[in-house]
């Protein structure tokens, strides 16, 4: 039978700049189709085309069998295909029942009738072992909730095929078993799933072929079971990177310089997710935080740089107790904070890679209010420079960076301030791999020259690379200090286990 | 953001403006003689039920996240034409008057949804070249309506009772209340101002739903425009100055976010009663002689009106946010 | 744009100065050069003092409150109560020459005083806006909204809605007064926008205001304080409507509190979004305010000279805010 997708030599330019060239993807009906790729190398850009989300400039789709160029996600989903995006994409404060039944409601009488779609919505989500009143708005559920509401809403449209594009990055390891049995079911029922993800174990579990695409081509399809991890890896990065990634490096750096140390939080308590969180950093060390999504790694960070308002426990800053209110009091006190969401914290994407470098230290670049120019551009040379940013010069506007050296940027934004502590979120997402290496080994330089580092990281392998002493954080409470030896990825994740029940009940509630 | 904050949140900003109503009248009904008496009700709703169907535009326009700025003056532009129709009769001038709104509404929903620009900015836009056509269609004067061919009742007339605009604005609200809650077109209104881009995502007809809200604001604006022409016995074309932002703060008054995703179309109704009420009560006030304001303060008060609302709203909005 | 404050084009693409490149750059000033090259071919006596001084002096008060709104744009925010305050400027002042609000020692204090205390008074009602969208939270439209709905009733309180009638050269030097055949107001205006646009480009502050407008999030994070930036945003939009409200009744000799600043709100709002600034915050030229009130002006003052209605102006006008805004969204893809 012929294969349910085709999609041929598909071309497509971003303002002159090629994101495909001649891509290609071919998905046979009931298999589970792997399509991977780093960032940037057209996953989404094809996923986003066959949705009618962009439009391509060449090439053909065949979809059961009929040329197909859907103007609308809306067009795609009456002919049987359904997404679950990266992010969430649902209307925080409207009802689930809306949120999975919203373009394919329920009538009588040509009204709506709510019995039979709150019934409906139950249904679906009891497939997932998901039992929760469909009445209230989605935005009270917490995120792996929403998540599976998402992944209900599509396989609720009836799809011949079910794009998941990153789907698991929100769900723990439970419910990635109860979102793989429902693939399963997918699949046995003649149903299609392109599936994709940066994490290879999924990928071996459950998909069948992998498309591998780099640079907007695709280079290799193959059965899973045919190809190694490192086929897998290789193929993605290209030769050179995967060299890079091998480098020789310095198994753990050293533990501080064992003083004072220049953060010490005891007990803090903020919010819903913050109960009682306590850690040190010392000057020269990289500290990773880890912990299960939801552990309340981020708000613990946001809280010490006073982005959030504490309200019981103590933070210690170089030699100052709670004297932090506000970001400008922590960026004051020598603290730099390089936050999660680099699009919506981070960069002012209108500015040029000057001004988002400088923001932080303009009030100090300036005399009586006035910025000196000269010498915002003397130092903005220097980090360019030693940082590797790669623009076509100062005044490039900085959304037009790749999301590597736009996290550069914001790395010398707080570099040049001369911190004595940087706090560091997930500083790796969305980065491609080669800049990952580059941003990690930056860091380390960076504490070996005395500079005290805070890591949050959901990946493993990462801080325990990097970190001397890991910290670990269970639902809001520090469950555990890991420090030499126990610094390893076994031991992390046997701390974030640990007790691991209660976080499910609250995600199940 | 914490559940039982977020009920009393949408709680109060559902039922605090029926509960503010509610008090306003008790007050009036207490101290004025004759503040409930049929004359002074029907004449309330008479006047009222114009700035009532513009703000049921502007309610659907607000929580698809939107803003309808050219409703004033696209009512201007509704009684000027439905003035000049009314020789002909009650239907072409209410045709007329509708026709006249809805073009404005079309020309928003082409802007804003093909040409992607700012509601804020396009209906600014259209609001000037509403008023430039209905200053030119009257020639930069009123036009008096024919009082032969029985098109003022639609502003003046009684139907079993009731004041022939009360009635077209009830059936509006039934409408829309029925639309916004019982079909999928509504649903998709609330979604696209939750998100927008989800919407979009999630298969729903953003744009079209979009353009049919700002075509129904223009109509319904077209419409309060042939009551204004019928009432007065004038086609208006400086008239509606203002009506804009009076639509918004009763939609606000009201309880829906401006922001979008949330918002009720009875709350409204409530909203311009209540800063209709105001007015009333000033006159009364004025009436016992115990102290004399002038008009002039009703813009005033209603200001400080809207100001108490909204701080309300801002404060129980922090208290959920802290809460969550 | 010439004078964009946030960002210059990349250093190293090549200069491209095809048609529409130029169309959607500088837009604004291919616009206005347009215009008067037109109006040079087919109005009668437009290259007179005459006529600048008459196109300058009907520009004042919009670029003087556009002035003030651009910057609050810049921030990502809007301010609906320029024309309620310079009603309130308009109305107050002559009430204190006159004495009429507390008694005056001499006559030149009622003067000095009828200049500083309208402007300081509009300049708290901002403050005021300011403390509404930053401790509360409103949405700008909604919090200044309050001040459009209730400020022009005070005004007509303070005055009952009476007409006050006044001749008073020495007051009126504000907006009749010329210095070497200049109006006063346009040297005022041209001060005040050089102000702003090297306050915006050259100044912390500027850049603060563009940070926050272009991500407010990553400004609170890197330090910037959100609140006192956006604080005296609209407290400078508040002290610029009062300038211009006492240039409007210098102006008139009369200030009526019903039509002092009617409508101002949105001239000046067109003004800022033909002249290039962005709406939604972070990219904000107060040079291109000045030329967009110039070419909305001059757009109407040729339809007038040549004939056309005043009405039909307004078509006009309402068509350059779109095709202006239009072309801007285009540049920015």
């Amino acid at each position: 039978m012929a294969p349910l997708l085709t999609m041929q030599g598909i071309d497509k330019r971003f303002a002159g700049i090629p994101a495909l060239r001649a891509a290609e993807l071919v998905v046979e009906r009931g298999e589970v189709h792997a399509l991977i790729g780093q960032n940037g190398a057209g996953k989404s850009t094809m996923i986003k085309i066959l949705t009618g989300y962009y439009r391509k400039d060449a090439g053909e789709i065949l979809f059961d069998g009929k040329p197909v160029a859907f103007s609308s996600p809306q067009e795609a989903q009456r002919a049987g295909i359904s997404t679950i995006y990266q992010e969430i994409n649902l209307v925080p404060y409207r009802s689930v029942t809306e949120n999975i039944c919203l373009g394919r409601e329920k009538r009588r009488f040509g009204l709506l009738d709510w019995p039979a779609m709150h019934a409906e919505a139950r249904a679906l989500l009891a497939r997932f072992n998901i039992d929760i009143d469909v009445h209230r708005p989605l935005m009270v559920y917490p995120t792996a909730v929403q998540q599976m509401v998402a992944i209900a809403r599509a396989i609720g449209f009836e799809a011949k095929l079910v794009i998941m594009d990153e789907p698991t990055s929100s769900l723990d390891e439970r419910e990635v078993g109860v979102l793989f049995d429902v693939i399963r079911q997918l699949k046995a029922a003649g149903v299609s799933v392109i599936f994709v993800s940066h994490k290879l174990d999924e990928l071996y579990a459950v998909c069948d072929r992998v498309t591998i695409m780099r640079d907007g081509r695709t280079v290799q399809v193959a059965p899973m079971t045919q190809l190694s991890r490192l086929d897998l890896v290789t193929s993605m990065l290209g030769r050179e990177l995967t060299q890079v990634l091998q480098e020789p490096h310095d198994a753990h750096p050293s533990e501080g310089d064992g003083r004072k140390p220049v953060l010490k939080v005891e007990h803090l308590a903020a919010g819903r997710k913050v109960r009682d969180v306590s850690f040190e950093v010392h000057s020269g060390e990289i500290v990773g935080l880890a912990g299960l999504l939801g552990a309340g790694r981020t708000e613990s960070v946001r809280t010490v740089f006073g982005a959030d308002k504490p309200e019981c426990g103590t933070i210690n800053f170089a030699g100052h107790e709670n004297a932090i209110a506000a970001p400008s009091d922590a960026i004051q006190a020598g603290m730099g904070f390089c936050s999660e969401d680099r699009k919506l914290d981070g960069i002012i994407p209108d500015m040029s890679v000057r001004e988002n470098l400088t923001l932080a230290l303009m009030p100090h670049l300036a005399r009586r209010g006035i910025v000196d120019e000269s010498r915002s551009r003397e130092i903005v040379d220097r980090f360019i420079k030693r940082l590797g940013i790669r623009c076509s010069g100062p005044e490039q506007r900085i959304r037009e960076l790749s999301g590597g050296n736009q996290q550069k940027v914001l790395l010398a934004r707080w570099l040049c301030m001369n911190p004595k502590l940087l706090i560091l979120d997930e500083p790796t997402r969305g980065i491609d791999v080669g800049a990952k290496a580059e941003i990690l080994s930056l860091i380390r330089e960076l504490a070996g020259q005395g500079l005290g580092v805070l890591m949050i990281s959901s990946e493993l392998e990462e801080v325990v690379e990097a970190a001397s002493r890991i910290f670990v954080l269970r639902d809001g409470h520090t469950a555990a200090e890991l420090r030499g030896d126990a610094v390893n990825e076994q031991s992390v994740m046997a701390a974030m286990a640990h007790g691991d029940e209660s976080a499910r009940e609250i995600a199940h509630g | 953001m914490n559940t039982t904050s977020l009920k009393i949140f949408q709680g109060i900003g559902r039922y605090g403006v029926l509960l503010a109503l509610l008090a306003l009248i008790v007050f009036g009904w207490l101290r004025y003689e004759n503040f409930l008496g049929a004359f002074n009700v029907l004449s309330v709703l008479r006047y009222n039920s114009m700035f009532a169907l513009v703000a049921l535009g502007m309610c659907f326009v607000i929580i698809t996240g939107g803003i309808d700025l050219s409703v004033g003056s696209t009512a201007a532009l509704g009684s000027v034409v439905a003035a000049l129709l009314s020789p002909y009769g009650v239907l072409p001038g209410l045709l007329g008057g509708l026709a006249a709104g809805l073009a404005v509404g079309a020309c928003n929903a082409f802007i804003i949804t093909r040409l992607n620009i700012l509601p804020f900015i396009t209906t600014l836009a259209t609001m000037l070249a509403a008023s430039g056509c209905a200053l030119l269609l009257a020639e930069n004067q009123s036009v008096s309506v024919s009082y032969e061919s029985g098109f003022t009742e639609l502003g003046q007339g009684d139907f079993l009772g009731f004041p022939v605009p009360a009635w077209i604005a009830l059936v509006a609200y039934l409408l829309g209340s029925l639309i916004l809650n019982l079909t999928s077109f509504g649903r998709t209104v609330l979604a696209i101002g939750g998100n927008e881009d989800a919407a979009r995502l999630m298969g729903l007809p953003a744009n079209r739903v979009k353009a049919l809200v700002y075509l129904a604001s223009g109509g319904l604006a077209g419409l309060a425009g042939v009551i204004l022409a019928a009432q007065f016995g004038a086609g208006q074309p400086i008239e509606g100055v203002g009506w804009e932002l009076f639509a918004i703060a009763a939609v606000v008054v009201g309880g829906t976010l401006l922001t979008g995703g949330v918002g009720s179309v009875g709350s409204t109704l409530a909203g311009v009663l209540l800063l209709g009420l105001i007015f009333n009560i000033l006159n009364f006030e004025n009436g016992l002689g115990w102290i004399s304001l002038s008009a002039y303060w009703q813009s005033v008060i209603r200001g400080a009106f809207l100001l108490l609302v909204v701080a309300i709203q801002a404060r129980l909005s922090m208290r959920t946010e802290e809460a969550a | 744009m010439a004078e964009t404050a946030t960002t210059l084009p990349p250093a190293q693409r090549a200069p491209r100065l095809d048609l529409k490149t130029l169309l959607t750059r500088h837009g604004a000033w291919v616009a206005l050069a347009l215009l008067i090259l037109v109006n040079l071919a087919i109005t009668p006596n437009f290259a007179t003092w005459q006529t600048l001084n008459v196109n300058l002096t009907q520009v004042c008060a919009i670029v003087i409150v556009g002035v003030g709104m651009t910057l609050v744009i810049a921030t990502g925010g809007i301010d609906l109560s320029v024309g309620a305050l310079m009603a309130i400027a308009g109305a107050l002042a002559p009430l204190i020459f006159h004495g009429k609000l507390f008694p005056l020692p001499h006559p030149a204090v009622g003067i000095a005083l009828a200049f500083i205390v309208p402007v300081l008074v509009t300049g708290a009602l901002g403050w005021f806006n300011g403390w509404l969208v930053t401790r509360l939270r409103i949405q700008p439209i909604i919090a200044t909204l309050v001040l459009f709905i209730a400020g022009r009733g005070i005004a007509q309180v303070f005055t009952n809605g009476n007409l006050q009638v006044f001749n008073l050269p020495s007051f009126q030097f504000i907006g009749l007064g010329r210095v070497f055949g200049i109006p006063f107001q346009a040297i005022l205006m041209i001060i005040l926008v050089a102000a702003a646009a090297w306050m915006l480009r050259r100044t912390v502050f500027g850049r603060q205001i563009l940070a926050i407008g272009g991500n407010e999030r990553a400004a609170r994070l890197a330090g910037i304080p959100v609140a006192s930036v956006k604080q005296r945003v609209y407290l400078i939009s508040g002290l610029l409507s009062g300038i211009a409200g006492l240039i409007v009744i210098a102006r008139n000799s009369a200030a009526d509190a019903n039509l002092v600043g009617l409508g101002m709100e949105l001239d000046a709002i067109a003004a800022v979004a033909v002249g290039g600034t962005l709406l939604t915050g972070g990219r904000a030229t107060v040079l291109g305010t000045l030329v967009g009130a110039l070419i909305i002006q001059l757009v109407r003052y040729t339809l007038l000279a040549n004939g056309v209605p005043d009405a039909a102006a307004l078509v006009a006008k309402a068509a350059i805010i779109v095709l202006a805004v239009w072309l801007q969204r285009q540049s920015y893809r």
